[in-house]
C-alpha cells in the first residue's frame, strides 16, 4: 500500500543539539524499497493559499490553517500494511521532536 | 438441553472463532458477521430435527458455504473462492509468524490496534468477538444505537482503508501491543462492573465476555500481566452477588456478606495469580484483590500487606487515585493519622482537586481521629463535588451520623 507521510513540527522551535538530518533514514528506506519520493518544504512564511469561488480566484498569504506544528516535508512510502508504515515513520528523525501523520492513498 | 439453549451455548463458544476465520479468508468484516449470523439462524431452524454432533464444525461449514455463495454471486475470482472453500476446520487453524494459531487472537489484536480510537476498539471487540448486537453494545456503553453503528462502520472502514493488518504482531512489537489488548479487555470488564446504570443483564454479560477473552489470552500468551489481568477479573467478579443490595445500592467491601462470594472464582483467580511472577500493574492489583478475597471477615484483612502493595503499585503507575487508595490502606494498617498525612500530601501536590473521593476519604480519616468538626467540613466539600446520587446520599448519611454517640452507627456507615 502507498502512504503519504506528512512530516510536521514546530518550525520556530529551537532544536539545537538534536540531529534532525534525515539523510541516513532516506538512504535506508530507499535501499529497502520503502521510500519512493519526498522532499523538505520551505517554511510556511512562503506559503500561499488559493481558492476559487465561482469565477473569482482568492489568493492569500500563509498556510490554510494556523497550527502549532506545521508540515515541513513529505515522503511517499510503500509498505505492506499500516504496521510497517508506522515502523518506517517512527524511525524518521523528526518523529522524536515533532509529529508524523500517515495517510493511505485514496483507494478506488 | 433445549434447542435454543444449545444454539446459545454454541453462540458463546463459537461465534468469535467463526467470524475471525471468515474475516481472515474473505477479508470482508461485514460478510463474515452476516454469514455467521445466518449460520446461527439456520441452526435455530434445523436443529429441532436433530442437533449435529459437532455444533462448532456444523456452524463453520454453514457459514463458509454461505460466504462462498455470496462471493460467487458477487463474481469473485476462483483463487479467492478456493481459499474460502479450503477454510480449515476450527481445530486446525494455521499458525502465523508469531507462532499463534488462533484466529480470534488475530481478530483481537486487530480490533485493539492503537490506530483506532479507544471507544471503537471496545465496541469492535464486543461486536466481532463476542457477537453482541449493535443495540446491546450501545446499551452497555451508554450511547445511542445510531452513534454506535456509526462508530463501528468508521472503525471497519479505517481498518480496510489504512491497511491495519490482520495478525498477531511479531515478537518485537508484541509486549507493547499486548498492553493495549489487556487495557481493552480491562475496560470492557469495568464497563460491566463499575457503573450502576444501564441494562443489568447486558452489563453482566460484558464481565463474562471480558473473563472469556482474558482466559483466551492466558492460554496463548502466558505473560505475567496476562495472568495478572485474568486473576484480577475473576477475583473482582467473585464478589458480584454480594456487592449490590436488594434496593440496587452498591455494598462496599467491608459490609459485604462474604458467604456470597464465589469461592470457585476466587480459587481460579488465586491459581492464575500464582503464575503472575512480575510486578506489573495488573498483577499488583490482583494481589490487592486477593488480599481481600482471602480474608474471612473485613476485620481479618491484612491491611499492612495491602498498603505495601499499593505503595508498589503507586511506584509503577504514579496514579494519584492509587495514592488515595494507599492512604486508605495505610489508615487501616497504621491508624487514621498516618492515612491523613498521605491524604494531605496528595492535596498539596495539586492532584485530584475535582475528585469528590479525596475530601470523602479525608473526612473519614478525620472522623476516625475524633476530629468531628473538620470531618464535617470535609464531607460537605465532598458533597459539593459529587454528582452521582448514590454517592451524595451516602455522604449525607455520614454527615448526619457525625457526633452520634452510638459507635455502631458510625461503624455501620463506615465504608470508604
Amino acid at each position: 500500500m502507498k502512504y503519504l507521510m506528512l512530516v510536521c513540527g514546530d518550525e520556530n522551535g529551537d532544536f539545537s543539539g538534536v540531529d534532525l538530518d534525515p539523510t541516513a533514514w532516506v538512504e535506508e528506506m530507499t535501499a529497502r524499497g520503502a521510500r519512493e519520493d519526498g522532499h523538505r518544504l520551505a517554511p510556511t512564511s512562503t506559503a500561499t493559499t488559493v481558492r476559487r469561488r465561482g469565477t473569482e480566484v482568492l489568493v492569500s498569504d500563509g498556510p490554510f490553517a494556523e497550527t502549532k506544528e506545521q508540515v515541513g516535508g513529505f515522503d511517499i512510502i510503500e509498505a505492506a500494511d499500516l504496521d510497517e508504515a508506522i515502523e518506517i515513520a517512527s524511525k524518521h528523525p523528526v518523529a522524536r521532536i515533532g509529529t508524523i501523520e500517515i495517510r493511505p492513498f485514496w483507494d478506488q | 438441553m433445549g434447542v435454543e439453549e444449545a444454539v446459545a451455548a454454541a453462540f458463546r463458544s463459537d461465534w468469535g472463532r467463526i467470524v475471525a476465520t471468515l474475516i481472515r479468508t474473505t477479508g470482508d468484516w461485514d460478510l463474515a458477521e452476516e454469514c455467521a449470523q445466518d449460520a446461527f439462524a439456520r441452526a435455530l431452524e434445523t436443529w429441532p430435527d436433530g442437533a449435529p454432533d459437532k455444533p462448532g464444525a456444523w456452524l463453520t461449514t454453514v457459514a463458509r458455504n454461505r460466504a462462498l455463495d455470496r462471493l460467487r454471486r458477487a463474481g469473485v475470482e476462483a483463487a479467492k473462492l478456493r481459499e474460502v472453500a479450503l477454510l480449515p476446520a476450527p481445530e486446525v487453524p494455521p499458525a502465523d509468524e508469531s507462532g499463534i494459531a488462533d484466529d480470534r487472537l488475530r481478530l483481537l489484536f486487530t480490533c485493539c490496534h492503537p490506530a483506532l480510537p479507544l471507544e471503537a476498539r471496545v465496541a469492535l471487540t464486543l461486536r466481532t468477538l463476542t457477537g453482541l448486537t449493535t443495540a446491546e453494545i450501545a446499551r452497555a456503553l451508554l450511547t445511542s444505537e445510531p452513534t454506535m453503528a456509526k462508530r463501528l462502520v468508521r472503525a471497519k472502514h479505517k481498518i480496510r482503508a489504512a491497511g491495519i493488518p490482520y495478525r498477531v504482531p511479531p515478537s518485537e512489537a508484541l509486549p507493547e501491543r499486548l498492553d493495549g489488548v489487556l487495557a481493552v479487555v480491562y475496560l470492557l470488564f469495568n464497563e460491566g462492573y463499575a457503573a450502576s446504570t444501564g441494562d443489568v443483564l447486558v452489563r453482566r454479560n460484558l464481565c463474562d465476555e471480558a473473563i472469556r477473552l482474558a482466559s483466551l489470552l492466558v492460554r496463548s500468551m502466558p505473560h505475567s500481566e496476562t495472568f495478572g489481568l485474568a486473576a484480577l477479573l475473576l477475583l473482582q467478579h467473585s464478589r458480584r452477588a454480594a456487592r449490590v443490595a436488594v434496593d440496587g445500592r452498591l455494598v462496599t467491601l467491608d459490609r459485604q456478606d462474604r458467604s456470597q462470594w464465589d469461592q470457585e472464582a476466587i480459587a481460579d483467580g488465586l491459581a492464575l495469580l500464582a503464575r503472575a511472577d512480575g510486578d506489573g500493574p495488573y498483577a499488583l492489583q490482583a494481589r490487592i484483590a486477593a488480599g481481600h478475597a482471602v480474608a474471612p471477615t473485613a476485620d481479618d484483612t491484612d491491611w499492612r500487606r495491602i498498603s505495601e502493595l499499593y505503595a508498589t503499585l503507586l511506584a509503577v503507575t504514579g496514579s494519584p487515585v492509587v495514592a488515595l487508595n494507599r492512604a486508605v490502606a495505610v489508615g487501616m494498617a497504621d491508624g487514621p493519622e498516618a492515612g491523613l498525612r498521605l491524604v494531605e500530601e496528595i492535596e498539596s501536590s495539586g492532584n485530584l482537586t475535582d475528585y469528590h473521593l479525596l475530601p470523602a476519604v479525608k473526612g473519614d480519616l478525620l472522623e476516625c481521629s475524633g476530629r468531628a468538626d473538620e470531618a464535617r467540613s470535609s464531607y460537605e466539600r465532598a458533597l459539593g463535588m459529587a454528582t452521582n446520587e448514590l454517592d451524595r446520599d451516602h455522604l449525607r448519611r455520614r454527615v448526619a451520623a457525625l457526633g452520634s454517640a452510638d459507635p455502631l452507627v458510625v461503624r455501620r456507615l463506615r465504608d470508604v
